[in-house]
């Protein structure tokens, strides 16, 4: 069994049994797994979790899940010393978190490996998603790991290079016409309507956890310590506050020392809600309407937002915008200087890692760690200008006339 | 008889008026306000409405036009 005890409102505290619910009754503030750390710190420890399976289910523990899990290969992705990125943006420790290497390529893999184990202990026999790539992909992959049925909603402006990704998985794949917020409303009502495991609304609490394994991996990949500086992306800010949690229950735990970290929050400039919340000092996170093409993160009204803004506020941290033109400069420059090809969202991140590093809020010694959340390939039309090949004819003396004083 | 759980945000042009008020008039829906935050220039309301389908479909679209976003309590749905 594991040890989580209740589901536990962030707003007013009241409790509720650990079910399909993502919303508290009484004031609509979100729920959140309550745990009992007391009896969790005495059943792990750094050898336990280090001789485990070299995936997330390593953390287990930590986890709120009961029995067998739905895993299709998630987690322990490298952490790379960045050495040359390092040199360019002069930092000294500098550590990108590869998550592109999931199986379906991106951090999603980690929070629906934990709903649909989830979905699948409630005895949902359908799961369901609304999503404009990443978690659709992830979502159809571990339902067909799970034999169950998925439906997928997706935006009719979604890239047509992303469908094949999604669809060769064989979910219910439904595309809806209207807008974006169209979308939402439609997929509001059908979580109200149908009895399915809706991943990121009943399922919403148990989601979130999964995101928690790159937090723990991360410190433990540095030899069980916190970073000084974390750079992450955010759309829902739901990956952002649990990597802050997940370090926060490491040191609760004893399995890592005081946590010192700095989290700063980056998002595109055409969809920043929560960086306009920190910057202006406000409490609340207003919506706003996306436009940018990181459309992994193009979130106009953040569920976390709110959580997110007080995570980066709490710890000393930041959050800071990137134009669409300085995100491209930042997949170009991780790509080239460490051989890592990032979806949109990293470039937002590499270019914000740039701006704080600029701007003197991270320090060159400080250990920062930048996390890549998605793959390159599955947004290659943001940097489809850096395809100029040398046209030769298939002769030696064609090479050397085009490439001759480069060869 | 369904529920629906949403998020009313405001512009500022909008604070002075008695929007859930009117939405309760006009659209035979029952309004029942469960957090707010409102002050000089914004404000939102998240609150459970209450009625026929069709007259709450009707009043979020008179909502709409009138200049109010109306949101999912939960946030946005449709995830990257």
């Amino acid at each position: 069994m594991s040890y989580a005890t209740a589901l536990r409102c962030r707003k007013c505290g009241r409790e509720y049994p650990l079910e399909p619910l993502n919303l508290c009754d009484f004031c609509f503030s979100p729920l959140e797994i309550s745990y009992d750390y007391k009896r969790m710190a005495k059943a792990v420890s750094q050898e336990k979790i280090s001789g485990g399976p070299p995936n997330m289910w390593r953390y287990k523990d930590l986890l709120p899940v009961d029995g067998d899990v739905v895993d299709i290969g998630t987690g322990f992705t490298p952490l790379v010393k960045a050495d040359n990125l390092g040199r360019e943006l002069v930092l000294d420790h500098l550590y990108i978190k590869n998550d592109c290497l999931n199986p379906t390529y991106s951090f999603k893999d980690r929070v629906v490996s934990v709903a649909i184990t989830k979905a699948r202990e409630f005895g949902f026999d359908i799961v369901a998603c609304a999503s404009t790539g990443n978690l659709a992909a992830s979502v159809a992959a571990h339902a067909a790991k799970a034999n169950m049925k998925s439906y997928v909603f997706i935006p009719s402006d979604v890239e047509r290079g992303k469908l094949v990704g999604i669809a060769i998985y064989n979910p219910v794949l439904v595309m809806v016409e209207g807008s974006y917020d169209d979308v939402n409303r439609l997929c509001s009502q059908l979580a109200q309507r149908y009895n399915w495991g809706f991943i990121n609304i009943n399922l919403r609490p148990y989601y979130a956890e999964g995101s928690k394994t790159l937090g723990y991996e991360v410190a433990e990949q540095l030899g069980w310590c916190a970073p000084d500086c974390v750079v992450a992306p955010a759309g829902s800010g739901l990956l952002f506050t649990r990597i802050w949690k997940s370090l926060d229950e490491l040191s609760m735990l004893g399995l890592i020392g005081p946590v010192n970290t700095h989290m700063y929050l980056t998002q595109a400039a055409g969809c920043s809600p929560i960086v306009n919340a920190f910057q202006s000092g406000a409490l609340h996170v207003h919506p706003v309407k996306p436009n940018t093409i990181a459309k992994s993160i193009a979130i106009g009204n953040p569920a976390d937002g709110y959580y997110a803004l007080r995570v980066a506020r709490q710890c000393g941290g930041g959050a800071c915008a990137i134009t669409d033109e300085e995100l491209v400069e930042g997949m170009k420059l991780l790509a080239e200087t460490e051989g890592i090809f990032a979806e949109a969202a990293g470039g937002v991140v590499i270019a914000g890692l740039k701006k704080l590093v600029a701007s003197g809020v991270i320090k060159r010694n400080e250990l920062t760690v930048a996390f890549i959340t998605g793959a390159g390939l599955k947004t290659q039309e943001a940097v489809a200008e850096v395809v100029h090949p040398f046209v030769i004819k298939p002769t030696l003396e064609s090479f050397e006339e085009v490439a001759g004083n480069q060869a | 008889m369904v529920k629906r759980r949403v998020m009313f945000t405001f512009p500022p042009e909008l604070i002075k008026e008695p929007i859930i008020y009117n939405l309760g008039q006009q659209f035979k829906v029952v309004t029942n306000i469960r957090r707010a935050d409102v002050n000089g220039d914004r404000g939102w309301v998240v609150l459970e409405l209450e009625g026929e389908g069709k007259d709450i479909e009707r009043g979020i679209a008179w909502v709409s036009s009138k200049g109010v976003r109306v949101d999912p309590v939960v946030g946005d749905i449709v995830e990257g």
